[in-house]
């Protein structure tokens, strides 16, 4: 305080309003081509294949591990042949049924879950319960309830299906924001206008979370059952193409089994979910 | 003659009326009484502020107003009826950025609120969005996703999106506490001019003792713990002094401070910084 203060005169700009060397500019190619996710992606699936070749004409067993042309080779005669597409089909409404079946006993668990108090706490309790359980481990009382056939793996696949997205819903129900909820109710919305309008969207998230896990797990569950019992269900799915190409010991067509799977894993991934995710949550500024 | 009595009566009777109200809501080990037997009258058109430090229970009361709590004791009346429920007539405005639904736009936003809310059919709510998306001039940004726009933007769209109801009262619980001084004060500026366009009736709850005389024609005084009425002024919408030559702000400070600024004159909640 006693120290004099520095006199400094004041400074007033005019601002430069034209000699700017760069304000926006578009980016260059090479740039652009990295910040695109697609193409980073089929990078990695490239650089996958060529060890997968080099390693396999390094070792040079193809019964034990074929090369990845050889795969595809087989991969090709069999979509040719039409075995393939079969077992593909097949198993794909089986899995379909499974799911929709699934997803519609979760809806109405969460409904009742988030409706009343002894619901969550049911919820809560038989999936802390059931949802460790492994669905291929309820297929021998599966088989001796329902017989062998469709009414097993649809059982099984329910069960690996509810209780995630079950799961995962209710969590996301939970989670919307108290601010929301008084803004639905602000506008007097009726109780199936508000699940409908505000909670669904406000936990979308967490819904689709969900459905993909839930998906993955039917996918993993029925390919096992058919391992186990595929023929015995009238049409062999790709569980028991890739068992019985295993037992003629053509590899290679294991592997197409095998890669038939991550195809179908890989395109629901990025066409179905991807999409979905796109044109929702990411869209809403809502992706974690 | 006995319809332009009744007219007349309604024309004198407070639109809204608080008489009484206790609220208490129950945490997770205790009740907690919010507010003591608080009364008020809100007359039509007025810029009613109700002002208090943190814990005076403002918030509830608004939120009681609202229909989103029911009071223990005592009963709040629209136009002479008991409010028992929320409902589109009285519009709120949280302090949270995050209301609006992240799933719309701010043309679906206000639409939407418009066609479940006010019950108007899609032509005319498209209509009247427009027209408060105009007001608040933010047409540039019509069909932006909220997580886009600014905090201010947002709170821009909330306010048009509860005048574009229409409502009986408006009720504003901290809109502007989250924002930053600057957009703070341009917002006030600009609902002080939507007011002087519509003259809609508000209740504007804030902890800004400058907040509140700039905003209110009229300011409740609740004391803390629990929210009791202190006192009810007027404010001509800016710091005057009375006839003892005592500014508004300070006689403010004085009567919800009174006993802290005996005891501890520097805790006195003056660190309210616009």
């Amino acid at each position: 305080m006693s120290e004099p203060i520095h006199e400094r005169p004041e400074i007033v700009n005019t601002l430069n309003t034209h000699e700017f060397a760069v304000i926006q500019a578009p980016h260059s190619r090479w740039r652009r081509l990295c910040d695109n996710g697609a193409f980073r992606k089929t990078l990695v699936l490239v650089v996958l294949m060529v060890i997968w070749e080099v390693y396999a004409r390094v070792l040079a067993n193809p019964l034990l591990f074929p090369t990845f042309s050889a795969t595809v080779g087989a991969l090709l005669s069999a979509l040719v042949t039409g075995e393939l597409p079969r077992a593909a089909a097949a198993t794909l409404i089986l899995l379909f049924k499974g799911y929709l079946a699934g997803l519609l006993l979760a809806a109405l668990l969460t409904a009742f879950a988030s409706m009343t108090r002894i619901g969550a706490d049911i919820l809560e309790t038989l999936t802390a319960m059931f949802n460790p359980l492994p669905s291929i481990a309820l297929l021998p009382l599966a088989l001796i309830w329902f017989g062998l056939g469709e009414g097993s793996i649809i059982f099984v696949l329910i069960h690996a299906v509810v209780w995630a997205v079950a799961l995962n819903a209710f969590a996301g129900f939970r989670s919307v924001s108290p601010t929301l909820k008084m803004v639905g109710r602000n506008y007097g919305l009726s109780r199936a206008g508000f699940v409908l309008r505000i909670l669904i969207p406000g936990a979308f998230p967490s819904i689709l979370t969900g459905l993909k896990i839930g998906w993955a797990f039917a996918w993993r569950t029925l390919i096992a059952a058919e391992l186990v019992f595929g023929v015995s269900s009238g049409s062999g799915g790709l569980g028991w193409y890739i068992y019985q190409s295993k037992n003629q010991l053509e590899i290679p067509a294991v592997f197409a089994g095998l890669l038939t799977v991550i195809l179908f894993g890989l395109s629901v991934e990025n066409l179905v979910f991807r999409v979905i995710e796109k044109h929702t949550v990411r869209r809403w500024g809502m992706a974690s | 003659m006995a319809e332009s009595n009744q007219e007349t009566l309604k024309q004198h009777s407070p639109l809204l009326s608080v008489q009484g109200v206790t609220l208490q809501y129950r945490t997770t080990d205790q009740l907690l009484t919010a507010t003591y037997r608080v009364s008020l009258d809100v007359q039509r058109s007025d810029r009613f502020v109700v002002l208090g430090p943190s814990g005076c229970g403002k918030s509830t009361l608004l939120k009681a107003i609202g229909g989103f709590h029911a009071p223990t004791e005592g009963c709040i009346l629209l136009n002479s009826t008991a409010v028992h429920a929320p409902g589109p007539e009285r519009a709120f405005v949280f302090q949270e950025f995050d209301q609006l639904l992240p799933w719309k736009t701010v043309r679906a936003n206000i639409e939407f609120a418009l066609i479940s809310g006010a019950h108007l059919a899609r032509g005319e709510a498209a209509d009247r969005a427009a027209h408060y998306i105009a007001k608040v001039g933010l047409h540039a940004f019509a069909d932006n996703y909220p997580h886009t726009l600014s905090g201010g933007m947002k709170q821009r769209v909330a306010i048009a999106r509860a005048m574009a109801m229409e409502p009986a009262i408006l009720l504003m619980d901290e809109p502007f506490a989250a924002l930053d001084a600057l957009t703070r004060e341009h917002m006030q500026q600009e609902l002080l001019q939507l007011w002087q366009d519509t003259r809609f009736t508000v209740i504007f709850v804030t902890h800004s003792i400058p907040e509140a005389i700039r905003i209110g024609n009229r300011i409740l005084l609740l004391s803390a713990h629990p929210g009791q009425v202190r006192a009810e002024l007027n404010s001509p919408g800016t710091d005057v002094r009375d006839a003892q030559g005592k500014l508004l702000s300070t006689r403010i400070q004085e009567l919800l401070f009174d006993r802290a600024l005996k005891s501890a004159a520097g805790d006195n909640g003056g660190n309210d910084n616009v």
